[in-house]
């Protein structure tokens, strides 16, 4: 609920019901208290009532304010240190994997290649998957001893290892079934991007002798940019608040070998620690502001105007 | 939150057996009464239950069998989530006057949270409360009166052993720790089945070594579980700390199936049943699933407690019946037909229709209802720690508090990632978000 608060819904609103343009607004003031009055209803109340409930020990029913209390235990919390940390690769490696991978493909995908509309869905197929379907599926495929990857494996010689149940492996494995299945966006971003890039360049570039190499490296890849703070943004914010395909996959085990701040928070809720909880909630809240917001501001700086 | 727990461990076995019956063109979905009011006269009583397969299948089955009996009683059946949130709702209608006039709930911490004294109706007076047995009359007590009836038989955390494997290979049921360890050296050593099955691939599975050890350390330290409570005692120390030295060692000299991490319950069910291992660190409870799937290998599955360090203090570990109550809310003729309803159920008559609709994972909490002459073996191989009182309820009945992430914290230590002791002070703090969230004193 945190996440979502947003000004913009009433910023919007009150823009447009400004009589800034000559032509008065078609619709009346009244008709924007609607909008209005549902995002505070249901963002703007919340967000705060979830600020106030984070200082209070909550049983639904009673409230018993302790100040901050729940942010210290929370912040005791043993296994919050490494769901940190693990938040922090899962976001950082699937959205690098994302933009190196994604860009490959995007490459590939625009060059003249046989099959290539087919080869586009294809990538692109997994988005439409459910996660969980996903995770599930992965968990069957990669089960140590009957699962599809170690049998295949086997069948070659090679000693498979427990992918969901190593301990330093199980993170990696869902990182990369994130990667498999968030790709398609990727790709698809840096295909828009890529088709949006005016032909006149390669050929002005292709006139003047240069090699494949030096076009990528001197026209395509300055003038994705856009798309790159764009697949960035994305897989980050997505990566840090990741908890579906992890929660299918491993539910944060084994132990807590894979567990992220969000599936600390939910099993704090599970266990009806709701204040607790929320007050987890508020602090992922700040971490992903803290992250994104700077971010963003950097990399819509560093755009070129067009 | 436990109580709601572990009958959950027994909620999805007992369903398999209620889903037999189901097939068998007994509908759930006329759950809920019948569509006409009842002819005149009749007293209208509604009964409330966690909804589940299992469940359904057996308050249909009692509904029917008390109304052939009772015809002038019509009951109507309600239901409502199980688990956190059912908990909620139980102690909201409880408080807001809205709940049904016969209620099946937790016995037990959950049942003290309930407030009895000021909300339930005391039956004390009632003929079957000199039945009980005495642990269950604790749980559905308070020091003012008696407030509920079990529903469904009681079931012990401990171990299930492979009898064929046992036979063949010449051992001996274990009562101290040095005892079972020998006998799965000897059972490693042999090298064809797996000494210990432990499936952490369903997670709670990995809780037993803590949760089945408790009667051994109530048996070192009566006052334990009420200094726990008190925030006297820890884990983290001794006696209870053995018991995740024991998984923690168990894991060390490989003992395990080799597909520990990933293996499922069900496949611990066949293991023990076909015997494949020849242990599995379980609760009775899921006997019925031996029951539904090996039908042929029950009587090959026996059970013992899981041993402490001296044989003396070997006890077993039992989890109580669920149990019905009556809210103060319910009155008049409609209070008297409740206490019928109540009564009726652990009667011969109820006590066969709980037979037929339910399963057997142990001995019954009341003495008016007898086990058939043909149990599993293994429920059989509890009798005598009950017979010799060497018996305590699990910690759930005796202290409100359990963390929520033991069965993460076992699978760690069952897993060579965290040590006993780590492991152990991790459940201390674990357990006193919990403690504190209770608003218990002295935390």
């Amino acid at each position: 609920m945190v996440s979502t608060l947003t000004p913009s819904g009433v910023q919007t609103a009150s823009n447009q019901a400004r009589p800034r343009r000559r032509r008065r607004s078609p619709y009346p003031l009244w008709f924007f208290a609607i909008p209005g009055l549902l995002f505070i209803v249901l963002f703007a109340i919340p967000t705060f009532a979830s600020f106030y409930f984070s200082l209070t020990r909550w049983t639904l029913s009673t409230t018993e304010f302790i100040g901050l209390d729940n942010f210290i235990l929370f912040f005791k919390e043993p296994t919050l240190v490494s769901g940190f940390t693990h938040t922090f690769i899962y976001a950082f490696l699937t959205s690098a994997a994302k933009v190196v991978l994604g860009m490959l493909l995007g490459v590939l995908l625009t060059s003249k290649i046989i099959g290539r509309g087919y080869l586009r869905s294809v990538v692109f197929f997994p988005v439409l998957v459910s996660t969980i379907g996903v995770g599930l599926t992965f968990k069957i495929l990669l089960d140590p001893f009957n699962g599809l990857v170690n049998k295949t494996l086997a069948a070659v010689g090679i000693t498979g290892p427990g992918w969901l149940t190593d301990p330093s492996l199980a993170l990696y494995s869902v990182i990369g079934v994130d990667v498999w299945k968030g790709i398609g966006i990727a790709t698809l971003i840096y295909i828009a991007g890529m088709v949006a890039i005016p032909q006149e360049y390669y050929e002005a570039a292709k006139v003047d002798g240069s090699t494949g190499r030096q076009m990528f490296f001197n026209i395509t890849l300055p003038l994705l940019r856009p798309a790159t703070t764009t697949v960035i943004l994305l897989s980050l914010i997505g990566g840090l608040r990741s908890f579906d395909l992890i929660w299918a996959m491993t539910k944060g085990g084994p132990g807590f070998t894979s567990d992220v701040i969000a599936s600390v928070i939910y099993k704090q809720y599970q266990a009806g620690f709701y204040g607790l909880s929320t007050a987890g909630n508020v602090v992922l809240f700040v971490v992903v502001a803290a992250i994104v917001v700077p971010m963003s501001i950097y990399f819509n700086r560093q755009e070129a105007p067009r | 939150m436990l109580p709601v727990r572990i009958h959950r461990f027994a909620r999805p076995l007992l369903a398999a057996t209620a889903i037999a019956t189901i097939l068998a063109g007994c509908s759930v979905g006329s759950v809920g009464g019948g569509g006409d009011s009842g002819s005149a006269g009749a007293t209208n009583i509604t009964v409330l239950y966690g909804t589940g397969t299992a469940n359904d299948t057996l308050f249909k089955a009692l509904s029917d069998g008390f109304t052939a009996a009772n015809p002038d009683i019509k009951l109507t059946l309600e239901t409502q989530p199980t688990g956190t949130e059912g908990d909620n709702l139980t102690k909201t209608k409880l408080s807001t006057g809205e709940m049904a006039d016969v209620f099946y709930y937790n016995s037990g911490s959950l049942f003290q949270a309930l407030n009895p004294d000021t909300n339930l109706a005391p039956l004390t007076d009632q003929p079957w409360v000199d039945q009980l047995s005495a642990e269950m009359k604790t749980v559905v007590s308070t020091p003012n009166g008696t407030y509920g009836a079990p529903l469904g038989t009681t079931f012990a955390g401990g171990v299930l052993y492979n009898k064929k494997v046992y036979d063949k290979l010449g051992l001996k049921v274990p009562t101290s720790w040095a005892e079972f360890d020998a006998n799965n050296k000897k059972i490693l050593a042999d090298g064809k089945v797996t000494p210990i099955e432990q499936t952490f691939g369903d997670t709670w599975t990995s809780q037993l070594f803590v949760l089945g050890d408790f009667a051994n350390v109530a048996a070192q330290d009566p006052n334990w579980a009420a200094d726990y409570t008190a925030n006297k005692a820890k884990y983290s120390d001794q006696p209870a700390l053995q018991a995740f030295k024991n998984q923690q060692q168990t894991h060390a000299d490989g003992y395990y199936n080799k597909n520990f991490a990933s293996a499922k319950f069900d496949d611990g069910v066949k293991a023990i049943a076909t015997g494949t291992a020849a242990h599995y660190p379980m609760l009775t409870a899921v006997l019925s699933t031996v029951v539904q799937n090996y039908p042929e290998n029950v009587d090959d599955v026996g059970f013992f407690p899981l041993p402490a360090q001296d044989a003396a203090n070997t006890q077993m570990t039992l989890w109580l019946p669920n149990a019905i109550y009556i809210p103060k809310t319910t009155e008049g003729a409609k209070l008297d037909a409740a206490k019928k309803f109540v009564a009726w159920v652990n009667s011969t008559e109820g006590c066969a229709v709980q037979q037929k609709a339910g399963s057997v994972s142990g001995p019954y909490a009341i003495s008016s209802c007898t086990l058939p002459d043909s149990v599993p073996a293994a429920v059989k191989d509890m009798q005598p720690y009950l017979d010799n009182k060497k018996v305590s309820p699990a910690l759930e009945f005796l202290s409100p508090i359990k963390g929520p992430n033991l069965e993460n914290i076992t699978v760690e230590v069952g897993s060579g990632i965290s040590s006993a002791e780590k492991g152990a002070k991790q459940y201390d703090e674990d357990v006193k978000k919990q403690a504190q969230q209770l608003g218990l004193e002295g935390w």
